[in-house]
């Protein structure tokens, strides 16, 4: 593995045979943390699962993440992601200690680069973004969550008293657009939407989860689409960004795993 | 000076009482800023023995605080963040919370028996949370009292607390299982040898926060309502509940208050910081989720000067938020529509 200097504030290093260590150094020990800055045995692997053995990979402070210190509800750890970069494509978040790494896959399309949500931590791990620019560059940053654990291992709330059949699929937001602190963004879309978000790893119960949502503006543009996943906390809560405020009112569409639909206006 | 007097008479019972009524005089009552030993020096902790160093501290005759650190949960402190206290009466001694573990309750017995010849004769926990009955192992011989709402609350959370206290706290759990409250109790007037009480029943705090208060002594014992000079704890709060609650406490005009957690202190000095913390989180909670803040952006927030000098922040704030942002935020979302 050759760790070269790479773009400003990371270091970039592809995946390709070693690369010959300066003449009078001893050759580098080999990294089995790839870099990584938070030194997790799990890096390595799930960059190949997830973006593939080729992937172009530089830790970027850009690419923020922020999160709580510790965990307080595991069933719900508040995560906002932010990356300073243009052109990004897609932005994945993964979890090295969970057993569903995957939380979520944003396509920001015409929103920015950037989204707020809150996920299930099964124990204290790393939560990374990787954000990928038009050159097919993933720019890595993440936060490290301390956690008592247990976030996806137990059912929701919704699920142990059986109210989410009442209110499956619907949607309440708000278009904000004054009075956010800091950052790029000028309008923010804030949607939560009724759903159980079953992990399939609490027993009898199998997963159950809101798979994709898009968000379209009133001529119907779609102006960004996200994937989402089993750790996604249960009712999820969403923030999407923009430069310039959307024209509403907005049309949020999507579909769990069992094909049912998820169709609300927000104004 | 005084300090040490009365650590060496505590190995003597009969003599700890009668120098405590000496230095304490008629009334009984004591102010605890002026004339007792100013206590708040935090308990002297042995990590290599697990000894949380309680020490009894007489606020009137026969009415001791055990104070735990003004922090937030750490091995390094035992985990010992609540002041338990507890009353002779004439005809025994009643316990008010048990503290953090199997070892805070044993330890507890031990200091009471060093204290006092008067046997134990029930506990009482204020609350449903873990510090106020984890060392119910060490009085499982004599009735142990809670309402019937904390009662089930307990039931309802222990498992949670051993876990996440184990996990705080390491080895100081040892050996520690939730033993729940055998009776129910109701507030009102209770009568126990010579001494009257009066308990008082509220909300906000939790789902059913007592207050004890010592009719002969005028000390009070507030439970969780009361936080002096530390950050509130919200797992189970009302914010607004708790407001209406602080309320009608400010109006019983207590003299000594025997915070859960914080120093003991006189009128409402305490009781004004957990008005004004509140108040805060509610105001700001509200035009925050108006504005559409985020939960992180929330943590982040510039709180007044004063609060982040007290203990447990910003831990606690973290906490705040995870318990009541929330409620706000899903307020503040309207219902969208169908297209």
């Amino acid at each position: 593995m050759a760790l070269a200097a790479g773009g400003s504030p990371g270091v970039a290093y592809t995946a390709g045979p070693s690369a010959r260590p300066a003449a009078g150094l001893p050759p580098p020990k080999a990294d089995p943390f790839e870099g990584d800055p938070f030194q997790s045995f799990q890096w390595p692997e799930l960059r190949k699962e997830f973006l593939g053995a080729a992937a172009r990979t530089q830790f970027d402070a850009r690419v923020r993440v922020q999160g709580p210190a510790f965990a307080e509800d595991p069933m719900n750890v508040p995560i906002t992601v932010a990356v300073d970069l243009p052109g990004v494509q897609r932005l994945i978040v993964l979890v090295d200690r969970n057993p569903i790494r995957k939380v979520l896959e944003l396509q920001p399309v015409a929103a920015l680069p950037a989204v707020s949500f809150r996920f299930k931590l099964e124990q204290a791990s790393p939560v990374r973004a990787l954000a990928q620019t038009a050159d097919g560059l993933w720019h890595v940053g993440g936060t490290w969550v301390d956690s008592a654990g247990g976030g996806c291992t137990v059912a929701g709330g919704s699920r142990a008293d059986g109210s989410w059949t009442q209110t499956l699929g619907q949607v309440s937001g708000r278009i904000y657009a004054s009075a956010l602190p800091g950052g790029d963004s000028s309008a923010r879309l804030r949607v939560r939407i009724m759903h159980p978000m079953d992990t399939g790893l609490v027993g009898g119960i199998p997963a159950f989860f809101v798979s994709k949502l898009a968000v379209r503006d009133a001529a119907n543009r779609e102006l960004l689409r996200i994937q989402t996943f089993e750790p996604v906390s249960e009712n999820p809560v969403f923030s999407f960004e923009f430069s310039k405020a959307p024209a509403g009112p907005l049309r949020i569409v999507g579909v769990d795993n069992n094909g049912n639909r998820i169709d609300s206006r927000v104004e | 000076m005084m300090v040490a007097a009365l650590n060496r008479a505590w190995r003597q019972p009969l003599q700890a009482l009668t120098l405590a009524t000496v230095l304490m005089g008629a009334p009984a009552v004591v102010d605890a800023q002026t004339s007792a030993p100013l206590s708040a020096s935090p308990p002297v902790v042995n990590l290599a023995n697990f000894d949380y160093g309680l020490k009894a501290r007489a606020l009137a005759v026969g009415v001791y605080v055990v104070e735990g650190s003004n922090a937030d949960f750490s091995p390094a402190n035992g985990c010992n963040i609540i002041n338990t206290g507890f009353i002779t009466t004439g005809a025994g001694v009643l316990v008010i919370n048990t503290g953090s573990s199997r070892r805070y309750g044993e330890q507890l017995r031990a200091l009471i028996a060093r204290t006092t010849r008067e046997p134990v004769l029930q506990v009482i926990a204020l609350n449903l949370h873990p510090d106020y009955f984890l060392g119910n192992q060490a009085f499982a011989d004599v009735p142990l009292l809670a309402t019937s709402a904390t009662r089930a609350g307990m039931q309802r959370e222990a498992k949670a607390y051993e876990d996440n206290l184990y996990r705080l706290c390491g080895d100081w759990m040892k050996g520690t299982e939730s033993r729940l409250p055998t009776q129910s109790i109701g507030p009102g007037p209770l009568r126990i040898g010579q001494r009257e009480f009066e308990l008082r029943e509220f909300t906000g705090h939790t789902d059913s926060d007592l207050v004890l208060i010592d009719k002969t002594s005028g000390v009070a014992f507030v439970g969780g309502l009361v936080f002096a000079d530390r950050v509130p704890t919200t797992p189970h709060a009302d914010p607004l509940a708790w407001l209406r609650s602080l309320d009608a406490l400010s109006r019983l005009k207590l003299a000594t208050v025997v915070p859960s957690h914080g120093p003991v202190h006189s009128g409402l000095r305490g009781l004004q910081q957990t008005q004004a913390y509140l108040q805060w989180l509610d105001g700001s909670f509200t035009r925050w989720a108006a504005a559409g803040w985020e939960v992180n952006e929330v943590l982040r927030a510039s709180p007044p000067d004063d609060f982040t000098r007290w203990a447990a922040w910003p831990a606690e704030y973290t906490r705040n938020v995870a318990h009541l942002y929330p409620r706000y935020e899903r307020a503040a979302l309207q219902r969208a529509k169908p297209p």
